[in-house]
Protein backbone atom coordinates (compact mmCIF):
# COMPACT_ATOMS: atom_id res chain seq x y z
CA UNK A 1 0.00 0.00 0.00
CA UNK A 2 1.48 3.59 -1.21
CA UNK A 3 1.44 5.70 1.56
CA UNK A 4 1.62 9.05 0.53
CA UNK A 5 3.04 11.04 3.53
CA UNK A 6 6.01 9.58 2.53
CA UNK A 7 6.37 11.84 -0.42
CA UNK A 8 7.99 14.79 0.82
CA UNK A 9 10.85 12.64 2.07
CA UNK A 10 11.32 10.78 -1.11
CA UNK A 11 11.70 14.26 -2.84
CA UNK A 12 14.14 15.36 0.23
CA UNK A 13 16.27 12.39 -0.25
CA UNK A 14 16.89 13.34 -3.95
CA UNK A 15 18.82 16.21 -4.16
CA UNK A 16 18.75 16.84 -7.64
CA UNK A 17 15.33 16.44 -7.59
CA UNK A 18 15.34 19.21 -5.45
CA UNK A 19 17.87 21.11 -7.63
CA UNK A 20 15.68 20.65 -10.64
CA UNK A 21 12.86 21.84 -8.68
CA UNK A 22 14.29 25.03 -7.46
CA UNK A 23 12.74 27.74 -8.79
CA UNK A 24 8.65 25.74 -8.86
CA UNK A 25 6.24 27.41 -6.68
CA UNK A 26 2.55 25.71 -6.86
CA UNK A 27 -0.01 23.23 -5.65
CA UNK A 28 -1.82 20.61 -6.84
CA UNK A 29 -4.55 18.21 -5.70
CA UNK A 30 -3.98 14.24 -6.30
CA UNK A 31 -7.07 12.98 -6.11
CA UNK A 32 -6.25 9.00 -4.99
CA UNK A 33 -10.08 7.27 -5.91
CA UNK A 34 -12.35 8.90 -3.30
CA UNK A 35 -8.91 10.84 -1.08
CA UNK A 36 -7.78 14.00 -1.96
CA UNK A 37 -4.46 15.67 -1.61
CA UNK A 38 -2.59 18.73 -1.51
CA UNK A 39 0.83 18.63 -3.19
CA UNK A 40 2.38 21.47 -2.57
CA UNK A 41 5.71 22.49 -4.36
CA UNK A 42 8.17 25.07 -3.38
CA UNK A 43 11.67 25.51 -4.58
CA UNK A 44 12.01 22.22 -4.83
CA UNK A 45 10.85 20.40 -1.87
CA UNK A 46 7.19 19.08 -1.52
CA UNK A 47 4.68 18.87 1.21
CA UNK A 48 1.55 16.82 1.36
CA UNK A 49 -1.44 17.24 3.52
CA UNK A 50 -5.11 15.76 3.10
CA UNK A 51 -7.75 18.35 1.67
CA UNK A 52 -10.45 19.12 4.54
CA UNK A 53 -12.45 22.13 3.21
CA UNK A 54 -14.54 21.92 -0.17
CA UNK A 55 -13.51 25.16 -0.89
CA UNK A 56 -10.16 24.51 -1.05
CA UNK A 57 -8.41 24.96 -4.78
CA UNK A 58 -5.35 24.53 -6.26
CA UNK A 59 -3.61 24.81 -9.15
CA UNK A 60 -4.75 22.08 -11.12
CA UNK A 61 -5.77 18.56 -9.99
CA UNK A 62 -4.92 14.97 -11.02
CA UNK A 63 -7.20 12.52 -10.51
CA UNK A 64 -7.20 8.75 -11.11
CA UNK A 65 -8.76 5.79 -9.28
CA UNK A 66 -6.90 4.14 -6.56
CA UNK A 67 -5.96 1.03 -8.97
CA UNK A 68 -4.88 2.84 -11.70
CA UNK A 69 -2.31 4.59 -9.43
CA UNK A 70 -1.26 1.50 -7.74
CA UNK A 71 -0.68 0.05 -11.30
CA UNK A 72 1.47 3.16 -12.13
CA UNK A 73 3.45 3.09 -8.65
CA UNK A 74 4.56 -0.49 -9.47
CA UNK A 75 7.95 -1.28 -10.02
CA UNK A 76 7.79 -2.06 -13.19
CA UNK A 77 4.04 -0.59 -14.24
CA UNK A 78 2.27 -1.82 -17.12
CA UNK A 79 1.01 -0.32 -20.30
CA UNK A 80 -1.11 2.87 -20.26
CA UNK A 81 -0.09 3.17 -16.56
CA UNK A 82 3.63 3.73 -16.94
CA UNK A 83 3.15 7.42 -17.23
CA UNK A 84 0.68 10.42 -16.42
CA UNK A 85 0.85 11.14 -19.97
CA UNK A 86 -0.07 6.74 -20.82
CA UNK A 87 -2.63 7.32 -18.62
CA UNK A 88 -4.47 9.87 -19.93
CA UNK A 89 -4.62 8.71 -23.39
CA UNK A 90 -5.89 5.57 -21.91
CA UNK A 91 -8.50 7.43 -19.96
CA UNK A 92 -6.94 5.96 -16.82
CA UNK A 93 -5.91 10.03 -15.68
CA UNK A 94 -7.86 13.31 -15.93
CA UNK A 95 -6.18 16.83 -15.58
CA UNK A 96 -7.97 19.71 -14.93
CA UNK A 97 -7.21 23.11 -13.63
CA UNK A 98 -5.08 26.04 -14.96
CA UNK A 99 -2.73 22.99 -16.91
CA UNK A 100 0.43 25.87 -16.94
CA UNK A 101 2.53 25.43 -14.29
CA UNK A 102 2.01 21.72 -14.85
CA UNK A 103 2.91 21.80 -18.23
CA UNK A 104 6.13 24.70 -17.05
CA UNK A 105 6.76 21.41 -14.77
CA UNK A 106 5.65 18.62 -16.46
CA UNK A 107 9.11 16.37 -16.05
CA UNK A 108 9.15 17.29 -12.62
CA UNK A 109 5.91 16.93 -11.43
CA UNK A 110 5.89 13.24 -13.14
CA UNK A 111 9.47 12.44 -11.75
CA UNK A 112 8.02 13.70 -8.20
CA UNK A 113 4.77 11.52 -8.39
CA UNK A 114 7.21 8.63 -9.49
CA UNK A 115 9.03 8.87 -6.27
CA UNK A 116 6.45 6.97 -4.65
CA UNK A 117 7.55 3.42 -6.84
CA UNK A 118 10.05 3.39 -4.34
CA UNK A 119 8.15 3.29 -1.22
CA UNK A 120 6.02 0.36 -2.71
CA UNK B 1 45.60 10.20 -33.78
CA UNK B 2 44.89 7.34 -31.09
CA UNK B 3 40.62 7.46 -31.71
CA UNK B 4 38.44 4.79 -33.30
CA UNK B 5 35.78 6.36 -35.37
CA UNK B 6 32.86 4.97 -35.95
CA UNK B 7 32.33 3.58 -39.36
CA UNK B 8 29.77 6.54 -40.67
CA UNK B 9 30.32 9.32 -43.03
CA UNK B 10 28.18 12.41 -42.45
CA UNK B 11 28.12 14.90 -45.09
CA UNK B 12 26.00 17.88 -46.38
CA UNK B 13 24.28 18.47 -49.59
CA UNK B 14 22.21 20.95 -50.98
CA UNK B 15 18.55 19.63 -52.39
CA UNK B 16 15.88 20.84 -54.46
CA UNK B 17 12.88 20.42 -53.19
CA UNK B 18 9.53 22.16 -55.44
CA UNK B 19 12.03 24.93 -56.23
CA UNK B 20 13.08 25.48 -52.74
CA UNK B 21 16.66 24.82 -52.26
CA UNK B 22 17.31 22.67 -49.09
CA UNK B 23 20.58 22.04 -47.19
CA UNK B 24 20.62 18.63 -45.83
CA UNK B 25 22.69 16.50 -43.41
CA UNK B 26 22.94 12.93 -44.19
CA UNK B 27 25.29 10.36 -42.52
CA UNK B 28 25.65 7.03 -44.55
CA UNK B 29 27.41 3.78 -43.88
CA UNK B 30 28.23 0.17 -45.77
CA UNK B 31 27.17 -0.90 -49.26
CA UNK B 32 24.34 -3.21 -50.88
CA UNK B 33 20.58 -2.22 -51.16
CA UNK B 34 20.04 1.22 -50.19
CA UNK B 35 18.35 1.45 -46.24
CA UNK B 36 16.74 5.03 -45.89
CA UNK B 37 15.93 5.83 -42.35
CA UNK B 38 13.69 7.96 -40.96
CA UNK B 39 13.43 10.09 -38.09
CA UNK B 40 10.07 10.76 -35.91
CA UNK B 41 8.70 13.99 -35.00
CA UNK B 42 10.55 16.46 -33.43
CA UNK B 43 13.82 14.80 -33.42
CA UNK B 44 16.73 14.03 -35.81
CA UNK B 45 19.05 11.33 -37.12
CA UNK B 46 20.64 10.53 -34.41
CA UNK B 47 18.13 8.12 -33.36
CA UNK B 48 19.60 5.74 -36.22
CA UNK B 49 23.15 5.69 -34.80
CA UNK B 50 22.96 1.88 -33.66
CA UNK B 51 21.85 1.11 -37.13
CA UNK B 52 24.53 3.06 -38.86
CA UNK B 53 27.20 1.17 -36.77
CA UNK B 54 25.83 -2.28 -37.01
CA UNK B 55 28.26 -3.95 -39.23
CA UNK B 56 25.91 -7.20 -39.13
CA UNK B 57 23.08 -4.29 -41.47
CA UNK B 58 25.92 -2.44 -43.39
CA UNK B 59 27.49 -5.55 -45.06
CA UNK B 60 23.95 -5.92 -47.19
CA UNK B 61 22.69 -2.51 -46.68
CA UNK B 62 23.80 0.84 -47.57
CA UNK B 63 22.46 2.70 -44.81
CA UNK B 64 21.06 6.00 -45.49
CA UNK B 65 20.12 8.66 -42.68
CA UNK B 66 19.26 12.25 -43.05
CA UNK B 67 17.41 15.54 -40.94
CA UNK B 68 14.54 17.00 -42.44
CA UNK B 69 14.54 20.84 -43.31
CA UNK B 70 13.95 22.34 -39.78
CA UNK B 71 15.89 19.60 -38.24
CA UNK B 72 19.27 18.12 -36.72
CA UNK B 73 22.03 19.53 -38.99
CA UNK B 74 19.60 20.24 -41.69
CA UNK B 75 18.85 24.05 -42.50
CA UNK B 76 15.19 25.29 -42.69
CA UNK B 77 14.81 26.69 -46.23
CA UNK B 78 15.64 30.67 -46.89
CA UNK B 79 12.76 33.02 -45.88
CA UNK B 80 11.54 30.35 -42.72
CA UNK B 81 11.77 33.29 -40.24
CA UNK B 82 8.78 34.47 -42.09
CA UNK B 83 6.14 31.30 -41.60
CA UNK B 84 5.22 29.02 -39.38
CA UNK B 85 6.40 25.50 -39.78
CA UNK B 86 3.75 22.84 -40.59
CA UNK B 87 4.82 19.51 -42.21
CA UNK B 88 2.25 18.34 -45.12
CA UNK B 89 1.84 14.65 -46.12
CA UNK B 90 2.17 16.17 -49.51
CA UNK B 91 5.26 18.79 -48.51
CA UNK B 92 6.83 15.75 -46.40
CA UNK B 93 6.56 13.28 -49.94
CA UNK B 94 7.94 15.63 -51.86
CA UNK B 95 11.16 15.90 -49.69
CA UNK B 96 11.60 12.10 -49.72
CA UNK B 97 11.26 11.62 -53.49
CA UNK B 98 13.74 14.47 -53.74
CA UNK B 99 16.30 12.59 -51.89
CA UNK B 100 15.79 9.31 -52.75
CA UNK B 101 16.24 10.80 -56.92
CA UNK B 102 18.89 13.14 -56.18
CA UNK B 103 20.95 10.70 -54.82
CA UNK B 104 19.93 8.07 -57.28
CA UNK B 105 19.07 5.20 -54.79
CA UNK B 106 17.56 2.09 -56.54
CA UNK B 107 14.38 1.24 -54.69
CA UNK B 108 15.47 1.89 -51.72
CA UNK B 109 13.87 -0.12 -48.03
CA UNK B 110 12.05 2.79 -46.61
CA UNK B 111 12.01 2.34 -42.61
CA UNK B 112 10.56 4.91 -41.07
CA UNK B 113 9.59 5.80 -37.09
CA UNK B 114 6.54 7.62 -36.10
CA UNK B 115 5.54 9.96 -38.93
CA UNK B 116 8.33 8.38 -40.77
CA UNK B 117 6.22 5.39 -40.30
CA UNK B 118 3.32 6.89 -41.52
CA UNK B 119 4.88 8.63 -44.48
CA UNK B 120 6.66 4.98 -45.50
CA UNK B 121 2.60 3.54 -46.25
CA UNK B 122 1.65 6.89 -47.93
CA UNK B 123 4.63 6.14 -50.55
CA UNK B 124 3.20 2.39 -50.59
CA UNK B 125 0.53 3.59 -51.57
CA UNK B 126 1.61 5.51 -54.29
CA UNK B 127 4.50 5.13 -55.98
CA UNK B 128 4.77 1.05 -54.99
CA UNK B 129 7.31 0.38 -57.82
CA UNK B 130 10.10 2.69 -56.77
CA UNK B 131 10.73 0.76 -53.54
CA UNK B 132 11.62 -2.32 -52.34
CA UNK B 133 9.99 -2.62 -48.92
CA UNK B 134 8.63 -0.32 -46.15
CA UNK B 135 9.17 -0.73 -42.48
CA UNK B 136 6.84 0.80 -40.82
CA UNK B 137 8.21 1.49 -37.25
CA UNK B 138 5.36 2.94 -34.93
CA UNK B 139 3.29 3.93 -37.88
CA UNK B 140 -0.30 3.56 -38.48
CA UNK B 141 -2.95 4.87 -41.61
CA UNK B 142 -5.30 6.22 -37.70
CA UNK B 143 -4.10 8.09 -35.02
CA UNK B 144 -6.00 10.01 -31.95
CA UNK B 145 -4.39 12.92 -30.45
CA UNK B 146 -5.10 13.48 -26.50
CA UNK B 147 -2.79 17.07 -26.23
CA UNK B 148 -3.42 20.31 -27.09
CA UNK B 149 -0.40 21.31 -29.93
CA UNK B 150 -0.45 24.41 -28.79
CA UNK B 151 1.52 23.28 -25.61
CA UNK B 152 4.49 22.52 -27.51
CA UNK B 153 5.48 26.39 -28.91
CA UNK B 154 4.86 29.23 -26.94
CA UNK B 155 6.65 31.80 -25.26
CA UNK B 156 5.76 30.59 -21.01
CA UNK B 157 6.61 27.31 -21.56
CA UNK B 158 10.35 25.91 -22.37
CA UNK B 159 10.16 24.37 -25.91
CA UNK B 160 12.67 21.66 -25.44
CA UNK B 161 11.83 20.51 -22.00
CA UNK B 162 7.97 20.09 -22.97
CA UNK B 163 8.59 17.98 -25.92
CA UNK B 164 10.98 15.71 -23.55
CA UNK B 165 8.51 15.52 -20.92
CA UNK B 166 5.76 14.69 -23.44
CA UNK B 167 7.38 12.00 -25.53
CA UNK B 168 9.04 10.70 -22.02
CA UNK B 169 5.48 8.64 -21.85
CA UNK B 170 6.49 6.87 -25.03
CA UNK B 171 9.71 4.98 -23.81
CA UNK B 172 9.50 1.40 -22.30
CA UNK B 173 10.02 1.15 -18.39
CA UNK B 174 12.24 -1.23 -19.03
CA UNK B 175 14.37 0.36 -22.16
CA UNK B 176 18.24 1.09 -20.78
CA UNK B 177 18.22 4.99 -18.68
CA UNK B 178 21.57 5.42 -20.72
CA UNK B 179 19.35 5.13 -23.97
CA UNK B 180 15.91 6.57 -22.59
CA UNK B 181 17.62 9.65 -21.66
CA UNK B 182 19.64 10.08 -24.69
CA UNK B 183 16.25 9.59 -26.69
CA UNK B 184 14.98 12.84 -25.20
CA UNK B 185 17.87 14.95 -25.14
CA UNK B 186 17.04 14.44 -29.02
CA UNK B 187 13.77 16.21 -28.10
CA UNK B 188 15.31 18.81 -26.02
CA UNK B 189 17.25 20.05 -28.83
CA UNK B 190 14.69 20.96 -31.56
CA UNK B 191 14.19 24.01 -33.01
CA UNK B 192 10.59 26.06 -31.51
CA UNK B 193 7.61 25.06 -33.21
CA UNK B 194 8.96 22.09 -34.82
CA UNK B 195 7.87 19.22 -33.62
CA UNK B 196 4.04 20.36 -33.27
CA UNK B 197 4.71 21.19 -37.04
CA UNK B 198 5.62 17.77 -37.22
CA UNK B 199 2.56 16.40 -35.28
CA UNK B 200 0.22 18.49 -37.65
CA UNK B 201 1.34 15.62 -40.30
CA UNK B 202 1.26 13.15 -37.78
CA UNK B 203 -1.99 13.80 -35.76
CA UNK B 204 -3.82 15.42 -38.48
CA UNK B 205 -2.74 15.84 -42.01
CA UNK B 206 -1.76 12.08 -42.41
CA UNK B 207 -4.79 9.64 -41.87
CA UNK B 208 -5.51 7.74 -44.42
CA UNK B 209 -7.65 4.94 -43.42
CA UNK B 210 -10.05 5.34 -46.11
CA UNK B 211 -7.26 4.14 -48.62
CA UNK B 212 -4.60 2.15 -46.82
CA UNK B 213 -6.33 -0.82 -48.06
CA UNK B 214 -5.64 0.03 -51.59
CA UNK B 215 -1.39 -0.65 -50.95
CA UNK B 216 -0.46 -3.55 -52.86
CA UNK B 217 2.44 -5.57 -50.92
CA UNK B 218 2.74 -7.69 -53.94
CA UNK B 219 4.11 -4.73 -55.19
CA UNK B 220 6.11 -3.59 -52.38
CA UNK B 221 6.18 -5.78 -49.02
CA UNK B 222 4.69 -4.04 -45.71
CA UNK B 223 6.44 -4.73 -42.49
CA UNK B 224 4.45 -2.79 -39.42
CA UNK B 225 6.32 -2.75 -35.66
CA UNK B 226 4.58 -1.28 -32.66
CA UNK B 227 5.94 -1.21 -29.26
CA UNK B 228 3.66 -2.57 -26.39
CA UNK B 229 4.11 1.12 -24.25
CA UNK B 230 3.51 2.65 -27.55
CA UNK B 231 0.48 4.89 -25.97
CA UNK B 232 0.17 7.13 -29.58
CA UNK B 233 0.70 4.46 -32.46
CA UNK B 234 -0.79 1.89 -30.13
CA UNK B 235 -0.33 -2.05 -31.05
CA UNK B 236 -4.29 -1.93 -31.41
CA UNK B 237 -4.16 1.19 -33.79
CA UNK B 238 -0.98 -0.95 -35.62
CA UNK B 239 -3.12 -3.85 -35.75
CA UNK B 240 -6.02 -2.37 -37.04
CA UNK B 241 -3.59 -0.81 -39.87
CA UNK B 242 -2.31 -4.02 -40.52
CA UNK B 243 -5.68 -5.57 -41.01
CA UNK B 244 -6.22 -3.12 -43.96
CA UNK B 245 -3.13 -3.31 -45.47
CA UNK B 246 -3.92 -6.95 -46.74
CA UNK B 247 -0.35 -9.00 -46.92
CA UNK B 248 1.38 -6.48 -44.49
CA UNK B 249 3.25 -8.30 -41.65
CA UNK B 250 2.77 -6.77 -38.44
CA UNK B 251 4.82 -7.62 -35.00
CA UNK B 252 3.78 -6.27 -31.75
CA UNK B 253 7.23 -5.70 -29.43
CA UNK B 254 6.60 -6.23 -25.73
CA UNK B 255 9.05 -3.97 -22.97
CA UNK B 256 9.33 -1.81 -26.13
CA UNK B 257 8.00 1.94 -26.61
CA UNK B 258 8.18 4.28 -29.21
CA UNK B 259 11.85 4.68 -30.18
CA UNK B 260 12.55 1.45 -30.85
CA UNK B 261 15.64 1.93 -32.63
CA UNK B 262 17.03 4.61 -30.35
CA UNK B 263 15.47 3.36 -26.77
CA UNK B 264 16.66 -0.12 -27.13
CA UNK B 265 18.99 -1.17 -29.61
CA UNK B 266 19.97 -4.32 -29.07
CA UNK B 267 16.04 -5.28 -28.40
CA UNK B 268 14.75 -3.46 -32.01
CA UNK B 269 17.33 -5.32 -33.72
CA UNK B 270 15.79 -9.15 -32.50
CA UNK B 271 12.72 -7.60 -34.37
CA UNK B 272 14.47 -6.09 -37.59
CA UNK B 273 17.16 -8.75 -38.41
CA UNK B 274 14.37 -11.13 -40.21
CA UNK B 275 12.92 -8.64 -42.17
CA UNK B 276 15.78 -7.78 -43.02
CA UNK B 277 17.10 -10.83 -43.98
CA UNK B 278 13.71 -12.02 -45.64
CA UNK B 279 14.27 -8.69 -47.80
CA UNK B 280 18.06 -9.85 -48.74
CA UNK B 281 16.69 -13.55 -49.20
CA UNK B 282 14.02 -12.18 -52.22
CA UNK B 283 17.05 -10.59 -53.95
CA UNK B 284 18.66 -14.19 -54.44
CA UNK B 285 18.77 -15.21 -58.03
Amino acid sequence: MIDIRALPELVRDDPFLVHRGRHARFRFLLHIGPEAWWIDVCEGFVEVSPKTLPSQSGDFSLRAHEESWAKHWQAVPPRDFHDLFAMLSSGHLTMEGNLLPLMQNLQLVKDIIAKLRSSS
Amino acid sequence: MNVVFEPIKGQYFNMDVAGQQMRIYVEHAGSGIPLVCLHTAGSDGRQFRHILNDKEITEHFQVWVFDLPWHGKSNPPEGFEQQEYKLTTDGYKEIIYAFCQQLGLDRPVMMGCSMGGRIVLHLALENPDMFRAMIALEGADRLQPYYDLDWLHRPDIHGGEIQAAFVSAQVAPQSPDRYRYETLWHYKQGGPGVFKGDLYFYWHDGHFDDRSVLIDTDRCPVYLLSGEYDNSCTPERMLATAERIKGSKATVMPGMGHFPMSENPELFRTYLMPILQEILAQEAP
